[in-house]
């Protein structure tokens, strides 16, 4: 484990050779999960709820045989 | 499994952190929702292959991900986005809150090289365990570690050390700590 020794001495010295000093660190996740939060928000955009609906009644229609149910056949 | 409706849901809640992933691989809106469309249609012709209980994020993961390596690019109009208002807000919606720091932190990060960006983002911002990170790539979970590592090495040296140079310790000690709080 020589690398934590030798990271951990260099993150006395911020900002030079590469070393990665907690602030820095966490400056790095902070962005990081702000840039992919802001995906996240936007949710579900309609286009995927519609896509899984359609194919969740062409299951459900290939399935009619079996389970007698035509809710969706026709109607909405 | 067979698609109940809890299956069938908890696909849907898992697509906004899908389309996030796909984002940050491509770096690009429409062939992120592409990408994501693709393997929800995977996810779903191969639903029977989902086994009940294991984490169903990680498998979709999986699925994009491999995607996203392989073919995806071929098959990427087969379902037309009829309008492509999607790709508009997804162009204009980080645009709006966009800082010049956050478009700096985008062009790093698109810098690194894939194996480290992925493994980075799934574990920084996905939150899947190293563990799981390791079995969405397909690769060993020391393998993930020091790809993180690597991916923030070499991001702090992009954003942070190469300042450094340019404006002074003091700038950057004071620039880090300033954007840390809260």
């Amino acid at each position: 484990m020589k690398d934590v020794k030798s990271q951990a001495s260099k993150s006395a010295v911020p900002g030079k050779q590469g070393g990665l000093n907690a602030e820095i660190q966490s400056r790095i996740g902070h962005q990081l999960r702000a840039m992919y939060d802001d995906v996240v928000r936007q949710g579900v955009p309609d286009r995927f709820a519609d896509l899984i609906r359609k194919l969740d009644a062409s299951e459900a229609n290939s399935q009619l045989g079996a389970t007698g149910e035509t809710k969706n056949d026709g109607r909405d | 499994m067979p698609l109940t409706d809890s299956l069938r849901d908890d696909i849907l809640a898992s697509v906004p952190s899908l389309r996030a992933f796909a984002i940050s691989l491509s770096g690009n809106g429409d062939r992120a929702d592409d990408l994501v469309q693709e393997t929800l249609l995977r996810a779903l012709a191969n639903i029977d292959s989902f086994q009940p209980g294991s984490n169903l994020p990680a498998w979709l993961f999986t699925i994009l991900r491999n995607l996203f390596r392989s073919d995806y690019r071929k098959r990427r109009r087969e379902v037309e986005d009829a309008d492509g208002s999607y790709a508009k807000t997804l162009k204009t919606q980080p645009a709006q809150n966009a800082h010049l720091e956050f478009e700096e932190f985008r062009a790093a990060l698109e810098k690194l090289p894939q194996d480290q960006r992925e493994a980075l983002i799934l574990v920084g911002a996905s939150g899947f365990s190293y563990e799981d990170a390791a079995a969405i790539c397909g690769c060993a979970v020391g393998t993930i570690k020091s790809r993180v590592n690597r991916a923030r090495s070499k991001l702090s040296a992009l954003l942070y050390v190469d300042g450094a140079d340019d404006f002074g310790p003091d700038e950057t000690v004071r620039a880090v700590i300033g954007g840390s709080g809260g």
